[in-house]
């Protein structure tokens, strides 16, 4: 089944006949990451202007795999249910060299080492179009006063002054000016907001070309994602099969640095590679692009009004599904700290902290991503031996199964942290980590830990310092990932359900200390 | 943890001898092949990062 787009329907902006109020927060862009942003703001009381110069959703699947972290993030935001009714959830890989199956993967265990596994609202991963992630943040956005979305709006320039940002806007009925606070560009890879401003997108392109398609197809494969290296039906390097809704199924296809890539995209060439690969020719091509990918990302998110997120601010290779998933992190950072400047409850600086811990988030991604096409793609000599080797001993001996990379898939980062701890409680939840998930009642712990900062209390009481405070019931999950060997405990959860210190004995003076210390983005 | 630079093997004539077997009759890419193998399941044998660090800056003083 092809996708239906719909166009989402333009209205002539008011601003086209008289100057309009000037706005708290203008976002340019509606990709998952501006839409996404606009819903975040609103839960947050912050009214915002959504810019796109596009009237339909994305085109093609794009942005499919989607991780706990950010299923987590569209509970917040009001959209998971829908998410989840059509998503494919997903936890195994199996990885094949040629012909032979090197072994299989579990991305739940590999969480186990945190003794975190299971007790989670939502699965590690699931797969889903870009299309109806950005079809149901924009259901959620019209039920919402708060945001404006206007489609065929394209932003021709922006200026900025000490107290504002102003925007100049192209529609199909002329151009308008508009003012707000703050402008946030989500306007992606090609951001036309980065590049008009000049600033330096710092980091390497590769030139590696890999084919893209959907295929539609009746089958009984489970939910893997099968990765090959060097397969043998296909001459180039790597190949990637992974399912999602709808009877569809991506695949990526890297081809070898002298194939002609645009006869690789042709269907009478495209359609017998596949068809060796599944064994029989019983697909439908939904949807085919060719791709090349660069790491890269701003040294600064923030520019003084203007803020960047997403793959505006930074961008990876897909192998690791951090470019969706990274930029709702940069939404889940970014979202409390704007309101509470705006709202006047911090200072500006608060912002440079979303500047440092996103810019470390960003660094890890293009780290892990340089890593894996430096695997996926070694140069001729000891990149290629060692690489090779690696495969060759993944197949008889495990130790060397962690070190095959064929993508890194996105875990939250975590932020070095000076908040208070205590050696005795669980790594898992130590500062600077997304506070974990765990079953409460009939119900999970991360719903209760969004929006106002709060006080989480397990097994003792917690001082009444004017913030709400929670008080976790005991199982086995809460213990392990917040109590460990400890009989009680008390937390410091920020908006973002990220811990920002944590005491088995709180004094209350320590309390304040890293209260303010919250606001001020101290790290 | 300090990477031992010093005598350390009880048979290093013998092991010498058993490396030198290992790699007879192979062309210099089978050569290579082994040696990246061995050098990957000894580093994971070691499991120590600070030791295989200064291994490899032993190694590369050439």
């Amino acid at each position: 089944m092809t996708y239906d787009y719909r166009p989402y329907p333009y209205a002539r902006p008011p601003g086209l006949s008289a100057p309009e109020p000037a706005r708290q927060v203008i976002i340019v862009g509606a990709g998952p990451v501006g839409l996404a942003m606009a819903i975040e703001l609103a839960n947050h009381g912050v009214a915002s202007v959504v810019l796109d110069d596009n009237n339909v959703v994305s085109m093609g699947s794009r942005a499919i795999s989607w991780s706990r972290r950010s299923l987590e993030i569209f509970d917040r935001l009001g959209i998971a249910e829908r998410v989840m009714d059509k998503a494919v959830p997903w936890r195994r890989g199996r990885m094949f060299r040629g012909e032979t199956e090197l072994f299989r993967t579990d991305l739940q265990t590999q969480t186990e080492a945190e003794g975190i596994a299971d007790g989670h609202a939502f699965p590690v991963f699931a797969n889903l179009q870009q299309y109806y992630v950005e079809e149901y943040l924009i259901e959620r956005i019209d039920a919402l006063d708060l945001v404006d979305l206007r489609v065929r709006n394209r932003v021709l320039a922006v200026e900025q002054s000490d107290d504002g940002a102003h925007v100049t806007v192209e529609t199909p009925d002329g151009d308008y000016g508009l003012r707000a606070e703050y402008v946030i560009a989500c306007d992606g890879v090609r951001s036309s907001i980065r590049s008009r401003l000049k600033l330096e997108f710092e980091g390497v392109q590769f030139e590696d070309r890999f084919v893209i398609a959907d295929l539609e197809m009746e089958t009984d494969l489970p939910a893997e994602r099968q990765f090959w290296f060097e397969p043998p039906f296909h001459d180039g390097r790597t190949a990637l099969l992974h399912k999602q809704p709808d009877n569809l199924w991506r695949l990526d296809l890297q081809l070898n640095p002298d194939d002609d890539a645009e006869e690789a995209v042709k269907p009478d060439h495209l359609r017998p590679r596949i068809a060796a690969m599944l064994g029989h020719g019983n697909f439908r091509l939904d949807w085919v692009s060719l791709y090349s990918f660069q790491c890269r990302r701003l040294a600064d998110l923030v520019h003084g009004r203007l803020i960047f997120a997403g793959d505006a601010a930074h961008v990876v290779s897909p192998f690791g599904a951090r470019g969706g998933n990274g930029g709702l992190q940069d939404v889940d950072n970014l979202g409390w700290k704007l309101a509470a400047v705006l709202q006047g409850r911090a200072a500006p600086d608060l912002l440079e902290s979303y500047d440092r811990e996103r810019g470390l988030a960003a660094d890890a991604n293009l780290r892990s991503a340089a890593r894996t096409a430096r695997f996926m793609s070694p140069a001729p000599g000891a990149e290629r031996l060692f690489r090779d080797q690696v495969l060759a001993l993944a197949a008889k001996a495990s130790f060397a199964r962690p070190m095959v990379d064929s993508g890194r898939l996105s875990v939250p980062c975590r932020f070095p942290s000076s908040g208070a701890d205590d050696s005795r409680l669980p790594r898992a939840s130590r500062p600077g980590s997304v506070a974990p998930d765990a079953p409460q009642g009939n119900g999970w712990l991360l719903p209760e830990l969004a929006g106002e900062p709060a006080l989480l209390a397990l097994g003792g009481a917690a001082p009444d310092l004017g913030l709400r405070v929670i008080e976790a019931e005991l199982n086995e999950a809460t213990r392990a990932r917040y109590l460990g060997e400890a009989d009680q405990a008390l937390y410091l959860i920020r908006p973002d359900q990220v811990v920002a210190a944590r005491w088995v004995a709180a004094e209350t003076a320590a309390i304040t200390a890293a209260i303010t210390a919250m606001w001020e983005g101290r790290p | 943890m300090k990477l031992i630079d010093t005598p350390n093997l009880p048979d290093p004539d013998g092991f010498y001898e058993e490396l030198l077997d290992a790699h007879k009759g192979l062309s210099a890419t089978e050569t290579a092949a082994l040696n990246a193998q061995l050098v990957l399941i000894l580093a994971n044998h070691i499991g120590d990062r600070e030791i295989l660090s200064q291994a490899i800056a032993l190694a590369r003083q050439g």
